[in-house]
């Protein structure tokens, strides 16, 4: 009964009517902005970054509109369905182009439209220089329209559309500067290991189709919460869609390419880290909640992913001096932070979101600050290098700072709120698992708080160790105003969004009851003040290393193995090249030479063992045509005697 | 209308018009020829808009008897999936005679070729090419079939690169090798059919006919085998390398975008309704071939340093895919596989296109002479970028369209065969941003600088994919080129009528974009809303896939299954 009920909740989208029927606005405005740009040429180069900006601004503006039109409905007809057109008909298989507003898609149209449009404007400033600006910023647009038709798609197929260019856009914008080698290495990379997890996605498309005979989300739920799918069939859906999600996300053992991203000039970090990208992989769980929820073995595979990459990132960010790195590492772990969330099944859908809105401000922030401190430095990324930062840099160091504080779940910032949920439903858990999760989690929390003090405190404090012709400055208006509205962002996003469980209450039609007051498994004052003493010891640590220590400009290479594992990613580069990539190569080299030599070769053995091949090959350079006629003649003679045959048989 | 007759006759009269034009007015020639290319393509479209794809059966059909004595027809129709092959075919030429506008000036300077000699060669092959799709006589398909490589033979063994005589000599014993069985087969359906009445090669009434169980394997096979050679399907695929890379870019983007083609449509015209029964049964062998060539193809693209190798490769790869999608036997599949024919027509041809742009800016097909392009030509990188993401699939492209659908149409029958095959989609990627990252990104190159003398032909680490390479090097086409034979592709530095003629290289001229932006329209136009044409394939593959799915038809999703049950 339970499962009809649920069947019949999701199957019914209301049709999109009066500003409803607007939404496809959202994303074709940004992608004019872009086909503006790339097809306009020179002519654009004098307006065109202006026109991004207002493409994406205005795509904010509806997003903001729509978003109250929703929350002007009733609770249960906030799900809005606008069919577009017909897309791919072939019989049996019948896919619309079609697009979704509801709770879950709106909360992401808000946040891409938001915190995309700030990181234009940033980018205005930081960008002001580089004889590419109009490509960059029509990339930017790109990407925007990408990250929405991702979460606006009606069916996985749709979906499946705009996280494919979600990939094309973050391939272009990482090589944005196509003169620097390594940038297209790592652009490749990050295509590479994304296709990688879309075989998954594309798979489990498939295995809808021949399973429901759709791919719309309406009739994939219905048939999963109406008990439709057989449990082996769930948990392949399940693990497909999380290979997937690892993917786009960044999280093990498909994290690699992420780090590496950083190739891109720094606002593109920003909008892959914080706004677009890598939480798509965190959406597509949500979205697909009435899957995981009928599977628990997927869950399961989900959590483990979720306290590996968490885990991993943190080590890896202890190690590393670079800024930007760093923040890419604390990314792959907060992910890490959501995907455990998410993993925990209706308990946690929420709260993965919640920790990713809240993500979103503190992460764009901090990426905008480390751009603000390269800008200053010329492009220097080396936190052994800098120091001393705050004097020069007032407006930059306390907006990082705020995002710092945020980061790390300092009361009462954003992340407070939204990392002390996620270690609190995982002791929820119960059981063993439970407290194994949440010991992970916590000790996640500790690392993370130790690693940002580290990276903070050698950027901003302590003596200055950069080189004296270089002359820190603050960073222009377009650069600092963006900064401060994320800044006041990551400051109080996280507690006005669990304020009354406001973002949960909003959620619960799309995600279900979230985490039920009253059954814990250690009372939420313990939890909250353990997680604070964990974080604070943390923070000490990275305080008494760093700030009370003389930080050495070279780092030190007497170090533990475990350092030098973390320098080296844990090996996991490694571990990809000698296992898929020196193989791969072999294997590709060895067929070519097999291709020429042996498949060829034996062909063409067996024709000169016949005929002399290359003998006769000269003689019919001078008179092919005749042999050929004289060919074209004995086969007529063959059909002619042939039919001859038979008229007389 | 007899519409496709008026298609055949066109261009095989331009090609004998343009061959007659004076050698000394080689532009009255490329003129002449554009114009009946343009007359084709309007009449074609014209064609497309008077089809009812309502309608069943084969439209514009026209029927007279040829040589009564044997049953042979003059029989010409065109159901959905001809019609867009013709409408690829129309679409092609007048690209690739804009874009080998000069192609072969170099050539002809020389006096030992023409330039009237070529374009009059892609009309005659236009011809062929209308014929072999229109053709709904199995013999005056035959005809057709071995009259097309006529042309080809001598577009590659005359305008193509050094090793051209070795290529062209390959690539027509393997085409007659297959032709040959072929005709065995064709003549063996004849004498089947005098067992039911009067023999005849009519296609209508020869399809339906019952044949004996061995026979129909035997006959299939005979079909088949010169279908695989003509499309290539992995093992018989070693000619396409050569024949590709060989040719010069017109005749390859014809060869790989049009002729390779007619084997995938033999494939799902002839094989599968004349032959239900052997399809059937011989249909694991051909998905797995289809298989192992998507990977096959793939890995090689991989390892290839000249670039028109790479691209044959891919198509070898793509191949796999339609080959998949037709064997599968769902409609969602042979739809796709149609589509795919199409698409693979466009993305390939114009990553063709932009191959062989680039060769005419440095002339070398070393992968390792460019890097950096993205810094001199930034226009041609854009339009190489875009190619070679639709050769990838990428989503909101045509060719994304098409492959998905032959792999959920694949899935639905055969799982396992359809997972291994998505695989695929990580190699593709691979090859095409490999090339992307070797050829276009990295340091601003120093032979293209701006002012500079221009560029000077690339010799390789090892010269042996430069054009000056020494053509020996296979060691059976020793002795094509004799002493004081000059090697005619090799580019001179300063050409007259190239675009090295400039100091510094210069970027997608307008000739080139406007050869181009037809093919990348169309991959972007159908991959947003590819619905008017697989209106038109839809019901053609649905009812070639009648017989034969009988009485099963496509697959039905197990989880309605399981609920009936309830």
């Amino acid at each position: 009964m339970t499962h009809l009920l649920a069947a019949t909740r999701v199957e019914h989208y209301a049709a999109a009517t009066g500003s409803f029927k607007l939404t496809w606005l959202l994303l074709v405005l940004p992608l004019l902005g872009a086909t503006v740009l790339l097809l306009g040429g020179k002519r654009t180069e004098k307006w065109g970054h202006y026109f991004a900006i207002a493409m994406a601004g205005a795509s904010f503006v509806i997003g903001v509109v729509l978003f109250f039109a929703l929350k002007g409905r009733a609770g249960d007809s906030r799900a809005i369905n606008e069919h577009l057109f017909s897309w791919i008909p072939v019989n049996g298989f019948q896919v619309d182009a079609g697009l979704l507003l509801d709770q879950l898609s709106s909360v992401f149209v808000l946040l891409i439209t938001g915190v995309g449009t700030l990181i234009h404007v940033y980018s205005l400033g930081y960008m002001a220089h580089d004889p590419g600006r109009r490509r960059f910023f029509a990339y930017l647009n790109l990407f925007l329209a990408s990250m929405l038709l991702l979460v606006l798609g009606n069916s996985f197929l749709s979906l499946y559309v705009g996280w494919e260019m979600v990939g094309l856009s973050s391939y272009l914008l990482i090589q944005f500067w196509v003169h620097k080698s390594p940038a297209a290495t790592a652009a490749n990379k990050a295509f590479f290991f994304n296709r990688i997890g879309d075989v998954g996605l594309s798979i489990a498309i498939m295995l809808m189709f021949a399973t429901v005979g759709s791919t719309s989300f309406d009739k994939v739920f219905g048939a999963a919460a109406g008990g439709q799918l057989t449990k082996a069939t769930l948990a392949g859906l399940g693990l497909l869609l999380l290979l997937g999600a690892c993917g786009k996300s960044g999280q093990f053992p498909l994290q690699g390419w992420l780090p590496d991203a950083m190739e891109g000039p720094t606002p593109v970090s920003a909008l892959i880290h914080a706004a677009t990208m890598v939480t798509a992989g965190v959406y597509l769980i949500a979205r697909a909640h009435p899957i995981f929820d009928g599977s628990q073995a997927a869950r399961t595979v989900v959590v483990i992913i979720g306290v590996v990459t968490l885990l991993y990132g943190c080590i890896i960010g202890c190690a590393y001096d670079d800024i930007k790195k760093v923040f890419a590492y604390s990314t792959v772990s907060q992910i890490g932070y959501m995907f455990l969330a998410v993993g925990l099944g209706p308990a946690g859908y929420a709260l993965g979101i919640l920790h990713l809105l809240a993500h979103g401000f503190f992460k764009a922030g901090l990426f905008l600050g480390a751009g603000s401190v390269m800008h200053a430095m010329g492009d220097t990324v080396d936190a052994r290098r800098f120091g001393g930062l705050w004097k020069v840099m007032p407006i930059t160091w306390v907006c990082t700072g705020l995002g710092y504080l945020a980061i790390i779940g300092c009361p009462p910032f954003s992340g407070f709120w939204t990392k002390d949920k996620i270690i609190e439903v995982a002791f929820d858990k119960g059981g063993t698992s439970g407290a194994l999760l949440g010991t992970a989690a916590l000790l996640g929390a500790g690392l993370t708080a130790f690693y940002m003090t580290r990276i903070f405190v050698m950027t901003f404090h302590g003596e200055k160790r950069w080189r004296p012709d270089f002359h820190p400055h603050e960073s222009q208006r377009t650069m600092t105003v963006p900064m401060i509205i994320l800044a006041v962002g990551s400051a109080f996003a996280g507690g006005l969004l669990v304020f009354g469980a406001s973002l949960q209450n909003w959620l619960e039609p799309v995600v279900g009851k979230s985490a039920e007051e009253g059954v814990h498994t250690i009372s939420p004052v313990v939890l909250t003040l353990l997680t604070l003493l964990v974080v604070a010891g943390g923070v000490a640590g990275g305080y008494f290393r760093y700030q009370l220590r003389p930080v050495a400009v070279l780092a030190p290479s007497q170090v533990t193995p475990l350092t030098r594992a973390a320098r080296a990613n844990l090996y996991t580069d490694a571990a990809n090249e000698a296992i898929f990539m020196r193989p791969g190569q072999w294997l590709t080299r060895m067929l070519v030479f097999a291709d020429n030599n042996g498949i060829d070769g034996a062909v063409r053995a067996l024709a000169a063992g016949i005929g002399g091949l290359s003998g006769r090959l000269r003689r019919t350079q001078t008179g092919f045509v005749r042999s050929y006629a004289l060919s074209m003649l004995g086969g007529a003679v063959v059909i002619a005697g042939a039919l001859l045959l038979v008229r007389i048989g | 209308m007899p519409w496709l007759t008026i298609l055949l006759i066109i261009p095989a009269v331009g090609s004998l018009f343009v061959a007659l034009i004076p050698k000394t007015n080689p532009h009255l020639a490329k003129q002449t020829a554009l114009f009946v290319s343009l007359v084709e393509l309007a009449l074609t479209i014209a064609m497309i808009i008077d089809f009812d794809n309502k309608k069943t059966g084969y439209q514009f059909f026209q029927r007279y008897d040829w040589i009564k004595a044997f049953g042979v027809h003059y029989e010409v129709g065109v159901d959905g999936i001809a019609l867009v092959l013709i409408g690829l075919a129309a679409l092609l030429v007048p690209v690739v005679l804009i874009a080998s506008w000069n192609e072969v000036d170099d050539l002809a300077m020389t006096g030992r070729r023409s330039v009237r000699g070529y374009f009059s060669l892609i009309l005659a092959l236009q011809t062929g090419m209308v014929g072999v799709f229109a053709s709904l006589d199995v013999f005056l398909f035959y005809v057709f079939f071995e009259a097309i490589l006529i042309p080809m033979y001598f577009i590659i063994g005359s305008y193509g690169g050094p090793q051209r005589a070795y290529a062209s000599v390959k690539f027509l014993l393997y085409s007659l090798f297959g032709g040959l069985i072929m005709l065995a087969a064709v003549i063996g359906l004849f004498v089947v059919s005098t067992k039911h009445g009067s023999g005849t090669f009519d296609f209508v009434t020869l399809r339906g006919m019952p044949i004996s169980d061995g026979v129909e394997k035997l006959l299939f096979l005979g079909f088949f085998l010169a279908f695989a050679i003509k499309a290539p399907l992995f093992p018989f695929h070693t000619w396409l390398p050569d024949a590709g890379a060989e040719a010069p870019i017109g005749g390859a983007v014809l060869l790989v975008g049009v002729l390779d083609k007619i084997g995938t449509f033999g494939l799902i015209r002839y094989c599968i309704p004349l032959f239900p029964d052997a399809s059937r049964y011989f249909a694991p062998l051909v998905l797995a071939l289809a298989v192992v060539g998507i990977f096959y193809g793939a890995l090689l693209a991989i390892g290839q340093r000249d670039m028109k190798r790479l691209v044959s490769y891919t198509s070898l790869a793509h191949f796999g895919f339609i080959a998949l999608g037709t064997y599968a036997l769902t409609t969602q599949g042979g739809t796709g596989a149609v589509l795919y024919m199409v698409n693979h027509g466009l993305s390939t041809g114009a990553l063709f296109l932009c191959v062989g742009f680039l060769i005419a800016r440095r002339g070398t097909r070393d992968v390792d002479g460019y890097r950096g392009m993205f810094q001199v030509t930034p226009k041609l990188g854009g339009v190489m970028l875009i190619a070679g993401l639709s050769a990838l699939s990428l989503p909101g492209l045509s060719t994304f369209v098409s492959e998905f659908l032959v792999l959920v149409g694949t899935f639905t029958r055969y799982r396992a065969l359809a997972i291994v095959a998505t695989v695929g989609i990580v190699l593709s990627s691979i090859y095409v941003l490999y090339l992307i990252q070797r050829t276009l990104t990295g340091p601003r190159p120093a032979w293209a600088t701006v002012g500079g003398e221009g560029p000077a032909p690339f010799h390789g680490d090892e010269g042996d994919l430069a054009y000056a390479a020494a053509p020996a090097e296979l060691g059976v086409a020793a002795g094509v080129h004799g002493p004081g034979d000059p090697d005619l592709s090799m580019p001179e530095p300063v050409t007259p009528g190239g675009v090295r003629r400039r100091g510094a290289v210069r970027d997608l001229s307008l000739r080139e974009a406007i050869a181009i932006a037809p093919l990348l329209g169309l991959i972007v136009v159908f991959g947003v809303y590819p619905k008017p044409i697989l209106d038109i394939i839809r019901p053609a593959v649905t009812a070639t896939l009648q017989d034969i799915q009988h009485p099963a038809g496509d697959p039905v999703p197990t989880a309605v299954l399981t609920g009936a049950h309830k």
